[in-house]
C-alpha cells in the first residue's frame, strides 16, 4: 500500500479514538466530533491515492455526491425529536455497505485463505442484518402504521430459529466450498440475511428500539471490522472494531437500567407475565393549570421528569421558559432523567440541550433519586413507565426490578399526560392514582403556556 | 494480514473501545452512539476501494451501492452528532 494512505489511515485510526475519548465529556464533546470528522475526510481524500483503485474514479465521486448529499440534506433538516430515527437510518446504510463489499468481494469468487474468507462470509452475515433490521427500526419509530407497536405470530421465534441455523450453515458452506459456490447460493444467502434481519426487528417493541438501534450500530462496526480484515484496510479494522465493542458496551449499560439482559429484549415475553397484577385502589384526581402553577411557583425545590411524551409535544422549549420564571422566583429547578426516558437513552438530555437548558441542572437516576423525599413538587411530563412505583412493589408486573425515579416520595406529584390511557407498555401506573398526585391533563407545550401564563398572573 | 497480528489488533481495539465507553455520563448517551454510528462511517475507504477496483456490470452495480451507502452512514452520522453536540451548553456563561 502506498506510504501516504498508510499515513492517512494511521492518523485517521488515531483521530477517531480520540475524537470519541473527547466525546465523553460534555465540555470536550464537540471537540471530539471535529476531530473524528478531519479524520474521516483524511482517510477518505487518501483513499483516491490507493493503489487498488484504477478505475470508475467517476462512479465513485458520483457515489459520494449521492449518498453524501441525500444525507446532509437529511440530517440537516430533521427535527430534533426524530434524531433516533435518522441515527437508526444511517446506521443501516453503514451496514449495507459492509455487507455490499463482501459481496462484491465474494462475486469475483478469487481465492481467499479460509480466515479471510470466514470473515467476508460473517461481516456479510451481520452487516446485512444490521441493514435490514435498522430499516425496521426507522420505520417503527418513523410511526410508519404497518410496524407499529410488537408485530408476533404464532412460533415466531421457531421460525426465526430456523432461519438462523440455516443462515450459519449457509455462511459455513459458503466459507469452506473455497471458490466453489454458486452465484444462487449466495443469492439466497444475502436475501435469508436481510430477511432475518426484518424478522429478528419486527417482534420488539418501540419503547425497546433504543436497546436495539445500540445492537445494531455495534452490529455495523463489527461488520466494518470484519470486511477490514478482508480488504486489509487497518482503518476499517480499528475504527470498525473500537465501535463494535463500544458499541456492545452501550447496549449492555442500557439494558441494565431497563433491568432487562439483552436476550430479554430480543426474544422478548413482555407483557406475557404469570399471575395477576396488583388492583389499583384509589382514583386519578385532576388538577388545573392555575392551581398547578400556584402550587409550583411556591415551592422551595421542583423536580421535573420528562419523556416521550415532551418529544412529541415538542415542549421542550416551553418548559425551559417555564423553569427560568420559577428560578426568577428563587425556586430550585432541577430535571431528573431516567436512563431510559424517551427512545433512546439520553433523549431527553439532547431536547433539553436543544431549548437552551444548561446541563449541569440536569441529573441522572442515581444522582436525584434521594432527593426527591425533599422535594415539593415532582412534574412528571410525558413520562410514565419510568416513575411507575410497581417497579419496586409487585413482582408479577412485566417492569418489576426496573429502577425507577421515585417520583412518588416527594410531596406532591403533578403528572402532565394527554389522557387517562396506560403508558407505552400498557401497564397500568400507580403513581397516578396515589394521593398525592394530582393529573393535569392536556399536550405538553399547551399546558407549558397555560402554566406560564398564569405564573406571570401571580 | 498475519493471523496473530490480526487478533492482537481485535484485542487492542476492542479493549479501547470498551475503555473509551465505559466512563461516559447518561447524558452523552445518545451523542456518543451517534458519534461511534459516524466512525463506522470509514467503511466509505472500503466501498471505494471495492468499486475502484470492480469489473462487470454486477460489481460495479453493487460496488456503487456500498459507496452510496457508506457516504450516507458518514455524512450523516458527521451532521446528525454535530447538530446534537452543538447544543450542549453551561450555566456559566461566558464560557464557550
Amino acid at each position: 500500500m502506498n506510504l501516504f494512505v498508510e499515513i492517512a489511515y494511521f492518523a485517521a485510526a488515531i483521530l477517531f479514538i480520540l475524537g470519541l475519548k473527547q466525546m465523553s465529556s460534555p465540555v470536550t464533546a464537540r471537540r471530539g466530533i471535529i476531530w473524528a470528522g478531519v479524520g474521516m475526510v483524511l482517510a477518505t481524500l487518501f483513499t483516491f491515492a490507493h493503489p487498488h483503485i484504477n478505475s470508475n474514479y467517476l462512479l465513485i465521486i458520483v457515489g459520494i455526491a449521492v449518498g453524501g448529499g441525500l444525507a446532509w440534506k437529511t440530517g440537516k433538516e430533521v427535527a430534533m425529536t426524530d434524531m433516533p430515527q435518522m441515527i437508526a437510518l444511517y446506521n443501516g446504510m453503514g451496514g449495507g455497505a459492509a455487507a455490499a463489499i463482501a459481496a462484491v468481494e465474494l462475486i469475483k469468487q478469487h481465492p481467499m485463505s479460509f480466515t479471510v474468507q470466514l470473515m467476508a462470509v460473517f461481516g456479510a452475515l451481520i452487516g446485512a442484518v444490521a441493514f435490514s433490521g435498522s430499516l425496521i427500526a426507522f420505520g417503527k419509530l418513523q410511526g410508519i402504521k404497518q410496524l407499529r407497536g410488537a408485530i408476533r405470530f404464532k412460533h415466531q421465534q421457531r421460525y426465526n430459529a430456523a432461519v438462523f441455523v440455516t443462515l450459519v450453515w449457509m455462511a459455513f458452506g459458503i466459507t469452506t466450498s473455497s471458490t466453489d459456490y454458486g452465484m444462487f447460493t449466495l443469492f439466497l444467502f444475502f436475501a435469508l440475511a436481510l430477511a432475518f434481519g426484518v424478522m429478528m426487528t419486527l417482534p420488539i417493541g418501540g419503547a425497546d428500539m433504543p436497546v436495539v438501534i445500540s445492537l445494531y450500530n455495534a452490529f455495523t462496526g463489527l461488520a466494518v471490522g470484519f470486511e477490514g480484515f478482508v480488504l486489509d484496510n487497518p482503518a476499517m479494522m480499528i475504527a470498525g472494531i473500537v465501535v463494535g465493542s463500544a458499541g456492545t458496551l452501550l447496549t449492555q449499560l442500557m439494558a441494565k437500567a431497563m433491568n432487562r439482559p439483552i436476550s430479554n429484549v430480543l426474544f422478548s415475553n413482555f407483557g406475557e407475565t404469570s399471575g395477576e397484577a396488583q388492583e389499583v385502589t384509589g382514583s386519578m384526581k385532576a388538577i388545573e393549570a392555575p392551581d398547578a402553577a400556584i402550587m409550583m411557583a411556591f415551592a422551595e425545590k421542583v423536580i421535573i421528569i420528562p419523556g416521550y411524551g415532551m418529544a412529541v409535544a415538542q415542549a421542550q422549549h416551553k418548559i425551559w421558559e417555564m423553569v427560568k420564571q420559577l428560578q426568577e422566583r428563587g425556586v430550585t429547578v432541577k430535571f431528573a432523567i431516567h436512563p431510559v426516558a424517551g427512545r433512546m437513552p439520553g433523549h431527553m438530555n439532547v431536547l433539553l440541550a436543544e431549548a437552551g437548558v444548561p446541563y449541569d441542572i440536569i441529573y441522572d437516576l442515581d444522582e436525584i433519586n434521594e432527593e426527591f423525599a425533599t422535594a415539593d413538587v415532582a412534574l412528571v411530563i410525558g413520562a410514565n413507565d419510568v416513575v411507575n412505583p410497581v417497579a419496586r412493589t409487585d413482582p408479577n408486573s412485566p417492569i418489576y426490578g426496573m429502577p425507577i425515579l421515585n417520583a412518588d416520595y416527594a410531596k406532591n406529584v403533578i403528572v402532565v399526560k394527554r389522557g387517562q390511557g396506560a403508558g407505552f407498555s400498557g401497564i397500568e401506573n400507580h403513581l397516578f392514582f396515589a394521593d398525592n398526585c394530582r393529573m393535569l391533563y392536556g399536550d405538553g407545550q399547551a399546558v407549558a403556556n397555560a402554566l406560564i401564563a398564569n405564573m406571570k398572573e401571580l | 494480514m498475519d493471523g496473530f497480528l490480526a487478533i492482537y489488533i481485535v484485542m487492542l481495539a476492542a479493549f479501547t473501545g470498551y475503555e473509551v465507553i465505559s466512563k461516559v455520563p447518561v447524558i452523552l448517551h445518545t451523542p456518543l452512539m451517534s458519534g461511534s454510528n459516524f466512525v463506522h462511517g470509514i467503511v466509505l475507504v472500503g466501498a471505494m476501494v471495492v468499486l475502484g477496483q470492480a469489473e462487470g456490470f454486477m460489481e460495479q452495480l453493487v460496488g456503487f451501492i456500498a459507496v452510496v451507502l457508506a457516504a450516507g452512514n458518514a455524512v450523516g452520522g458527521y451532521v446528525v452528532t454535530e447538530r446534537m453536540l452543538d447544543m450542549f451548553k453551561s450555566s456559566s456563561k461566558g464560557e464557550k
